[in-house]
């Protein structure tokens, strides 16, 4: 579904995305980790095509058209969204305009939605008491952070990057944010999971490994992880590993 | 005292006053306090129990007198609709409110200019809120296309103890023209105010705001709001201006003016002032382009650039 092909990005001088390769499987759960810093959320700005994030080089192709060059609208109207991380707040704006904002303009996969209020209820939030709600400054940051994974339940996207879900969220939400992520999946969304977080990442079909803009393994989630744990946060190179370091991730 | 007149200029206000979601029926309804002038002429008028209202004819507008006695609680807003259906004319509103102590009234005002080449719309307003009464003035004017006008709105507002006063202007429809306000709210023991202001500045607008709240009770309580959007080469400054003058009294002024283009263009002077070691005051002014996180996050649920900048700025405005 979503193909990322020697893609390189510079933030002034700085090379963030460095060649970087990775293939997305349809209806797949894929988790990219990576401690702060390595380039998760830079990757999920260029395949959502922020301003300022355009690649230097390489491609991007989602359901075999090549999307480098397009516009973040279109990007959407073709099934490609994102939610951030720190999202952002709106006054004058309902939680309720707010979550079909995106079902009314974007492309979909078809039948078997979620409706807004049934979506706030499944990430702990009563649609009584939000739907009419702003969505501004008032909420607080874990308040915000579920409505936008409501706002990708209610859209149903083909893709939807996820930068970090989790992070501000409380131990037993996340457990809910989990169940929320699988069932975006299991009603047909391809899952670009983004986190720093081994517990969430472990909910993936497969995981990868990014650091220093490059993906350094992929493969079976618990393998993965594992090798986050043991030699990613133990690393005393955050973001500039050894080349032993790559080359032991890859055999 | 009922009056109606339903002749075609009545008509002519009451379908501008549909446009920004008012309800005719209110002036079939024996039950509501209204009053309806265009120009000089007092179109409609009905008061009900509580009320007490002395409307006087001018040459270039009307005199209005409204009292409240002590302890009225009107269940139902007063509806006061003024306005010119003609493209030229001047219209002078001087009114005096008096409401009495533990009274509560809330006015919905239109105000109705659709046709404006040269208008002039000045209004002179003193309103003297009693003790522990409530008081809402929501006002929403409706303007043509052209611009052809001049709002010149002024206001004394005096709040006592343990009351409040709550008001909302919005022009957000039709052009602006040269809009230039000047409020001033004095606050005493315990008493709230808070002002919102919203306009959609376009082609060449003017628009002047001065808001001055004194605070001047013990524990009184206050905020000017403002919202512009100018686009085009319409231009807008802010005064808003909070002093605290009680002990404990708290005060902020909140202004965002957002500007679409290269030709339009803000200025905000937020003034804050203390006068007593007791009390405090804030403020936060936002000046520039929409923000680039909010249209990008729209268009990432799939609308284009301007349906975003649409979105966000009437959410602003609303």
């Amino acid at each position: 579904m979503l193909e990322i092909q020697g893609v390189n990005y510079f933030a002034g001088e700085r090379h963030i995305l460095k060649d970087l390769n990775l293939s997305v499987k349809e209806n797949s759960v894929h988790s990219i980790l990576g401690v702060n810093g390595t380039g998760k959320t830079t990757l999920g700005f260029v395949l959502m095509g922020l301003s300022g994030y355009r690649p230097t080089s390489g491609r991007i192709l989602f359901c075999g058209s090549d999307i480098t060059d397009l516009s973040i609208t279109d990007r959407a109207r073709m099934g490609l969204t994102l939610a951030w991380q720190h999202s952002t707040s709106f006054e004058g704006i309902t939680i309720r305009d707010y979550l079909l904002v995106a079902s009314r303009n974007a492309k979909t996969h078809g039948d078997g939605g979620v409706d807004a209020a049934d979506a706030l209820r499944a990430l702990g939030l009563e649609p009584d008491e939000y739907l009419n709600r702003n969505y501004d400054s008032t909420l607080s940051g874990g308040e915000r952070k579920r409505i936008e994974l409501a706002a990708i339940m209610v859209m149903r996207p083909r893709l939807a990057i996820l930068d970090e879900p989790d992070s501000g969220i409380d131990a037993i939400s996340i457990e809910k944010i989990a169940d929320v992520i699988r069932h975006i999946n299991q009603n047909g969304s391809t899952i670009l999971l983004i986190t720093h977080s081994w517990k969430i990442a472990g909910i993936a079909d497969i995981s990868s490994s990014l650091c220093n803009g490059t993906i350094l393994l992929s493969g079976e989630p618990y393998r993965v992880t594992q090798f986050f744990v043991r030699q990613c946060q133990q690393c005393t190179h955050k973001n500039e590993p050894k080349p032993e370091e790559i080359i032991d991730a890859e055999g | 005292m009922r009056k109606v007149d339903y002749s075609g200029e009545f008509e002519a206000i009451v379908e501008t006053l549909e446009k920004v979601g008012g309800d005719r029926s209110v002036f079939e309804d024996g039950d509501a306090s209204f009053l309806v002038v265009s120009g000089n002429r007092v179109l409609a008028r009905n008061v009900t129990a509580g009320l007490a209202v002395e409307v006087e004819e001018n040459e270039d507008g009307v005199s209005v007198d409204l009292t409240v006695q002590d302890d009225v609680v009107l269940p139902r807003p007063v509806h006061l609709c003024f306005g010119i259906v003609h493209k030229t004319g001047i219209q002078r509103i001087r009114s005096r409110y008096i409401i009495g102590d533990n009274s509560k009234i809330s006015f919905i005002a239109h105000c109705s200019f659709p046709n404006a080449e040269d208008i002039v719309h000045a209004m002179d307003a003193e309103i003297v809120i009693g003790e522990h009464s409530r008081v809402r003035y929501n006002e929403v004017h409706f303007h043509g296309p052209e611009g052809g006008i001049s709002v010149l709105p002024e206001g004394r507002i005096s709040v006592g103890t343990n009351s409040s006063y709550f008001s909302e202007f919005k022009l957000v429809d039709g052009a602006v023209g040269i809009f230039d306000m000047n409020y001033t709210v004095d606050v005493g023991d315990y008493g709230v105010t808070e002002l919102v202001t919203k306009l959609y500045g376009k082609k060449n607008d003017r628009i002047k705001i001065k808001e001055s709240i004194h605070l001047n009770g013990i524990h009184s309580r206050g905020i000017a709001k403002t919202r512009i959007v100018n686009k085009e080469s319409s231009t807008s400054e802010v005064l808003g201006e909070v002093i605290g003058n009680g002990s404990y009294s708290r005060g902020h002024v909140d202004c965002t003016e957002i500007i679409e283009g290269n030709d339009a263009a803000a200025s905000a002077v937020p003034l804050v002032k203390v006068t007593n070691p007791l009390a405090k005051v804030t403020h936060e002014a936002a000046i520039g382009s929409v923000d680039k996180n909010q249209v990008e996050t729209l268009m990432a649920r799939g609308l284009d650039e301007n349906e975003a900048i649409d979105t966000i700025v009437k959410g602003i405005l609303k």
